[in-house]
């Protein structure tokens, strides 16, 4: 499963990086959005993808029983996919503004502050 | 139970949140972000004194205890940073009471302006990887939202710019943490350094280690990855420029500080090798950028590149009084930075730009304003006997103590190049007479009207900090002292977190 996952998140992040280096600021975002969500796949990767019971504790003792899946990751990928939500909300609605106030979506007409 | 570690991000917290309760009052918001930043300022002095007499302090989020739940601690360094954090928000909100606009408070300045404080303040206390990311993305929202408050044109680009390197910085912060877990399986950062010193896929930490450098890079706008700063810095608001200017960018040098004393510490020959070539690229970069520049702040922006390589340059050459360097450096730079962002606004207001070309004539009709602006200035260059060249004279000792010549050349060149850059803003905007055709009423008017006296406030606060480390900088060595000692022994903040865990 992890070679397949692997191949997964490459991809992702290489569609990603192309999609960043478009000129357009749409695609730009659309990229955003893949880059976020291979950093989640590959943190749901990479903290082992082993298949275990829910890690329920029984009443009275104070370690699980037997194999459990790990919970911990799930709980970072909820939390980054909250923030990437709110983050790339935002995103959305800044090139929105942007056309509307550069009537352009080509980044390269948005050069006059880099010099 | 220590509440100061809390207090500091609770506070901004619940004044923002007080701030949007009175969302269509402006006069409340005012008096209530000036109380909360000033509120700030005296838990973070609080902090800082029991962070003096204990050495760590630390505090488990609901009572989980670590390496479980998430872990507040306090050392030195962060004390410092809480501490600078609240001087900022105060003169900030002095400066604001004056300058921002109606149209910036309706959208919502105060409370964006205190959410960003939350997050860097939290930023500096959180003993956890993950939570340093979730802190890291509150202050990114929340300047986003500053940086096109007015939304005119320059600002769309800039923040177009801005938004993006950022986030891309914090999507490889999110891989570089996924990894780490991946390794180790934890994320208390004391629980990471002890864990990391056992892990035997020292290849795997390197990148990790690269991922971490990139990403904070971004963030610090350290070279080659700086270029979203001066970019976007100068077309916000000028009050939010100050803030960013000051602090931002110290976070993500923080956060480079703290990941490479505590967890990357093993193969510090190859880490610390590329923070220092970073170091002498990025104040070589920002130093003939600034030269070309005709534009106040974008003048300024081009230095916070340049004088960033000077702190990483500390913690590059890692060695005792190369980490006392940085963090001193640190200290003098977020005073004299904001200042000089203030100053801008100051003859904005008076002039109606910044650009040098169609500036002058200050010096004659304002010496006192032009006298301001001279302490920062000069103290950037570092010229005895202002805080800049202590912060210099310790770098530079450090690094010919460690033998590397090369880098210490460059950065005393650099410290030329900084006086060039703000002898050109002495003489042009303050020495040259005004050009013909630009409006001077407001300049040349014989009384200060109340709403200007109110911008130089912080201005003359931070002067005055400015000339009291420079003279007095003796206690300001040993805070600086103090913390890289922390810094360089790591055990001990392992110790303080994870205790009897252990």
């Amino acid at each position: 499963m992890e070679p397949i996952m692997a191949i997964a998140v490459g991809l992702m992040y290489a569609a990603a990086i192309y999609m960043m280096l478009r000129r357009s600021i749409v695609k730009l975002v659309i990229g955003l959005m893949l880059l976020s969500n291979a950093a989640n796949l590959l943190i749901f990767t990479s903290a082992g993808m082993t298949r275990g019971a829910p890690p329920l504790i029984p009443e009275g003792a104070i370690v699980p029983d037997g194999v459990v899946a790990d919970p911990l990751p799930q709980a970072l990928i909820l939390t980054a996919i909250v923030i990437a939500f709110g983050v790339l909300a935002f995103a959305v609605v800044l090139i929105h503004r942007a056309y509307n106030i550069l009537r352009t979506d080509n980044l390269d007409q948005m050069k006059d502050t880099d010099t | 139970m220590s509440f100061e570690v809390a207090l500091p991000i609770l506070i901004p917290l619940l004044t923002g949140a007080l701030c949007v309760m009175f969302w269509r009052y402006n006069a409340i918001q005012r008096a209530l972000s000036l109380a909360g930043s000033i509120a700030l300022l005296g838990t973070s002095i609080w902090l800082m004194v029991s962070v003096y007499n204990q050495g760590h302090v630390v505090m488990y989020m609901g009572n989980w205890e670590a390496p479980f739940g998430i872990t507040l601690v306090a050392d030195m360094l962060s004390a410092i940073m809480v501490v600078l954090t609240g001087m900022m928000a105060v003169a900030i909100a002095i400066f604001s009471l004056s300058s921002a606009s109606p149209s910036h408070e309706r959208f919502g300045y105060y409370p964006l302006m205190q959410l960003l404080l939350a997050g860097v303040a939290g930023s500096f206390l959180t003993g956890d990887i993950f939570n340093l990311y979730v802190w890291f993305e509150v202050m990114l929202v929340a300047s986003f939202a500053l940086l096109i408050l007015g939304g005119e044109r320059a600002q769309m680009e800039g923040a177009v710019k801005y938004v993006t390197l950022n986030l891309l910085s914090s999507a490889i912060f999110l891989s570089a943490i996924g990894l780490l877990y991946g390794l180790v399986g934890t994320l208390n950062m004391a629980d990471i350094a002890v864990k990391l010193g056992e892990a035997e896929n020292s290849g795997l930490v390197d990148v990790i280690a690269v991922m971490f450098l990139i990403a904070f890079g971004i963030k610090a706008a350290a070279f080659p990855l700086f270029f979203w700063l001066p970019a976007s810095y100068h077309t916000g608001p000028v009050a939010v420029s100050a803030l960013f200017a000051g602090l931002l960018t110290k976070v993500g040098v923080y956060a480079l500080f703290r990941v490479f004393t505590l967890i990357f510490n093993q193969n510090v020959d190859f880490t610390h090798e590329i923070l220092l070539w970073m170091a002498g690229l990025t104040m070589l970069t920002g130093v003939l950028g600034a030269a070309a520049q005709f534009e106040f702040r974008r003048i300024l922006s081009f230095h916070i590149v340049s004088q960033i390589g000077y702190m990483i340059l500390g913690l590059a050459l890692f060695t005792p009084l190369a980490l006392i360097g940085g963090v001193f450096y640190i200290m003098h730079h977020i005073i004299v930075k904001t200042n000089l962002f203030l100053i801008s606004g100051i003859t904005h207001r008076l002039l109606g730009t910044y650009d040098l070309k169609k500036l002058g004539g200050v010096y004659k009709s304002k010496p006192f304003l032009s006298v301001l602006f001279l302490i920062p200035a000069l103290s950037l260059a570092g010229i005895p006997p202002l805080s800049g060249f202590f912060a210099k004279f310790i770098i530079i000792r450090a690094g010919i103590e460690a033998n590397a010549y090369v880098i210490t050349g460059i950065a005393l060149l650099v410290g030329l190049l900084t006086l060039y850059s703000m002898i050109k803003i002495w003489a042009e905007v303050f020495w040259k007479k005004l050009p013909k055709g630009i409006d001077d009423t407001a300049l040349t008017e014989g009384r200060t009207s109340a709403s200007t006296v109110v911008l130089y406030i912080p201005v003359v606060m931070l002067a005055i900090c400015t000339l009291f480390i420079g003279l007095n900088g003796q206690p300001i060595y040993e805070f600086a002292e103090y913390s890289a000692a922390q810094l360089l022994n790591p055990a001990s903040y392992i110790e303080a977190v994870l205790g009897g865990s252990q």
